[in-house]
């Protein structure tokens, strides 16, 4: 079912939705970013139309409502463990193809990987609706394209939105919402549409052709001098899903405390550092190929797609402007004209 | 604070509480904890061991029956110095088991041939066990076990019981021995086996990795086929349930399609 509003009725209808949703979506927070004077680029709460930047790419992704930065897992006193309580909240995401598309990778590791579900973000992702953002033009460091992530399925939206000068017209397919979006606007014809070319082209390496030399290759060590294992990278990326759990004992009370897990990343130090000190990738080098590598490679070897989506955020926080986009294409380049 | 107990929903992250029957001291830092358990393990597995308030670790199984099951840790850090402290009566906090461990039907009537380095004997130790109490399951058995010195033998009381009934080779790498046995990496020890029906054999490979890799060529310099050579991978099996990250190797989660490979599937394979 298509439908259009003036901005003034999409207002009430998102006003209609902040009743029984928590309502997220980029913002523009001025002056907020990492250096002075830039604007900062994020998700937040939002109840109406002019508080979300529509116009802009968010630095950090959505990822963060559904696996949070930091989750408290369970509280214990003394041996007795308490699992951390649900939210009540129910939640809308506006957010574009790549990104509702990193969903369904983290979808793959969180729900299908392994012999179990993990239940924390099963109990979160269960309360989304995700309303997709229209995007035909991309940003300068986009190549979803090429990730075969610049469309979604109908299927996998609640609400798709085209936001235009005057108002906004959407197709809705959630019976949950039909209603709300009925009373609000008239009833339109909408076909959703979703960029074709990005201003970035990546070409995918043949997996066939990854021979052991690709492993070694001086391509590598390049990346050892520049990149200082920050891991903006990790922490930018809409389908990085590797974490650490840890435990605090409060300091009131030593016998009580809780485990919470927290983001990690593949660039960072201790990765894989086991008991005793040994680590696997010392090398800064080898972490940007342990990475691409699991992007592009590993896990659509286990999945049916590749985990990258294209959306380009890590070639936006790098500080050492290190490009993903280019270290693909260079390792498609050496793969194709062989080592 | 809201404290909600839905111990009924299914969450792999709670552990549950285990209490220690026994401790035997192997070394000066490595102690083994014998554990109350009816987890039902297959050789070679692992455990997510806790206390809470001080994190979690991936620790193998180093023996187990029905009724309990054996933890070899070493002292090393902020969880295990506080296990150290435990004692008979306490608890410890366990989920599991993880991994997929050892299938003795692949071993079942060949010549079995393990050679474990250090703490890589841990894992290996409940199929030796078994072995050693089915021996006519096997054509063949040998251990082949190397320790850094004297003071990191691990396992002394089982190792005596075990020569009584099939050869194991002690080696050490520094220069004091073990009861005046041979010295020497133990890469250089299975250089001078003799190998007599290749075809029929199985060689089980555990240890630190360069033990592990080096070990590894001396069986293919014996004509040992990788298909014939199995491995136990020790990475940081952080949650054990495929979802942290932490153990990744290339498309593995070692964690749950490991910790036991062949060889011949994963020789390619990078960190």
């Amino acid at each position: 079912m298509g439908f259009n509003f003036s901005k003034n009725e999409f207002n009430q209808l998102l006003e209609s939705l902040d009743q029984e949703y928590q309502i997220y979506a980029p913002v523009r927070k001025k002056n907020k970013d990492s250096f002075s004077a830039n604007d900062l680029i994020t998700y937040d709460l939002v109840k109406s139309l002019e508080e979300m930047e529509l116009t802009a790419k968010s630095k950090y992704s959505a990822k963060e409502i559904v696996f949070p930065i930091r989750e408290t897992l369970f509280h214990f006193v003394e041996g007795e463990q308490f699992m951390a309580s649900d939210t009540e909240n129910k939640y809308i995401i506006f957010l574009r193809p790549c990104d509702r598309n990193a969903f369904k990778r983290l979808d793959k590791i969180f729900l299908e990987n392994g012999p179990e579900e993990d239940i924390y973000y099963k109990r979160l992702r269960e309360k989304v609706k995700f309303f997709v953002i229209e995007c035909t033009a991309g940003f300068d460091s986009c190549f979803c394209v090429s990730m075969d992530s610049n469309t979604v399925e109908s299927r996998d939206y609640s609400a798709f939105l085209r936001f235009e000068e005057d108002g906004v017209s959407c197709e809705v397919n959630d019976q949950d919402l039909a209603a709300e979006f009925e009373a609000q606007a008239e009833e339109i014809d909408f076909e959703p549409e979703f960029i074709r070319k990005n201003k970035i082209e990546v070409n995918l390496p043949d997996r066939d052709k990854l021979t052991n030399e690709v492993f070694e290759h001086q391509l590598w060590t390049e990346y050892s001098q520049r990149c200082i294992a920050c891991g903006r990278c990790n922490t930018s990326c809409p389908t990085c899903s590797c974490f650490t759990v840890k435990d605090v004992l409060y300091d009131e009370n030593k016998k009580s405390g809780e485990r919470f897990r927290r983001w990690a990343g593949c660039h960072i130090d201790g990765f894989t550092e086991m008991a005793g000190g040994h680590n696997f990738r010392e090398e800064y080098g080898d972490r940007m190929r342990y990475k691409t590598m699991h992007k592009i490679y590993d896990f659509g070897e286990r999945f049916d797609f590749d985990m990258c989506v294209g959306c380009g955020r890590c070639d936006d926080v790098c500080p050492e402007y290190i490009s993903f986009s280019k270290c693909i294409n260079k390792l498609s380049t050496i793969i194709e004209e062989g080592v | 604070m809201a404290l909600t107990a839905e111990k009924s929903l299914k969450n792999p992250y709670l552990s549950q509480k285990a209490e220690i029957l026994e401790i035997f001291q192997e070394t000066e830092i490595e102690y083994t904890f014998r554990l109350e358990s009816d987890f039902e393990l297959n050789f070679g597995q692992f455990l997510e061991v806790s206390i809470p308030g001080y994190g979690e670790a991936p620790i193998s199984v180093s023996n187990f029956t029905d009724q309990w099951l054996e933890l070899t840790i070493r002292k090393v850090g902020k969880l295990t110095d506080k296990i150290h402290d435990l004692e008979t009566g306490d608890f410890l906090y366990l989920r599991g088991p993880y991994g997929n461990g050892f299938d003795f039907e692949n071993y079942r009537g060949k010549n079995l041939i393990i050679a474990a380095g250090g703490t890589g004997l841990a894992p290996v130790r409940s199929l030796i066990e078994y072995a050693n109490n089915n021996l006519d399951q096997l054509s063949d058995f040998e251990v082949l076990a190397g320790f850094k010195d004297a003071g990191s033998l691990l396992f002394e009381r089982d190792i005596k019981r075990w020569r009584q009934n099939f050869d194991v080779l002690l080696t050490v790498d520094k220069t004091c021995d073990i009861w005046g046995e041979c010295v020497g990496l133990i890469t250089e020890h299975i250089a001078e086996l003799h190998l007599e029906d290749i075809s029929n054999t199985e060689v089980i490979v555990v240890g630190p990795p360069p033990m592990m890799k080096y070990s590894i060529i001396e069986f293919q310099k014996l004509g040992v086929p990788d298909n014939q050579i199995w491995v136990s991978y020790e990475r940081k099996m952080h949650c054990g349930l495929g979802k942290c990250g932490h153990c990744k190797i290339e498309d593995n989660y070692v964690c749950i399609d490991g910790p036991v490979y062949n060889y011949a599937d994963v020789k390619e394979i990078r960190d």
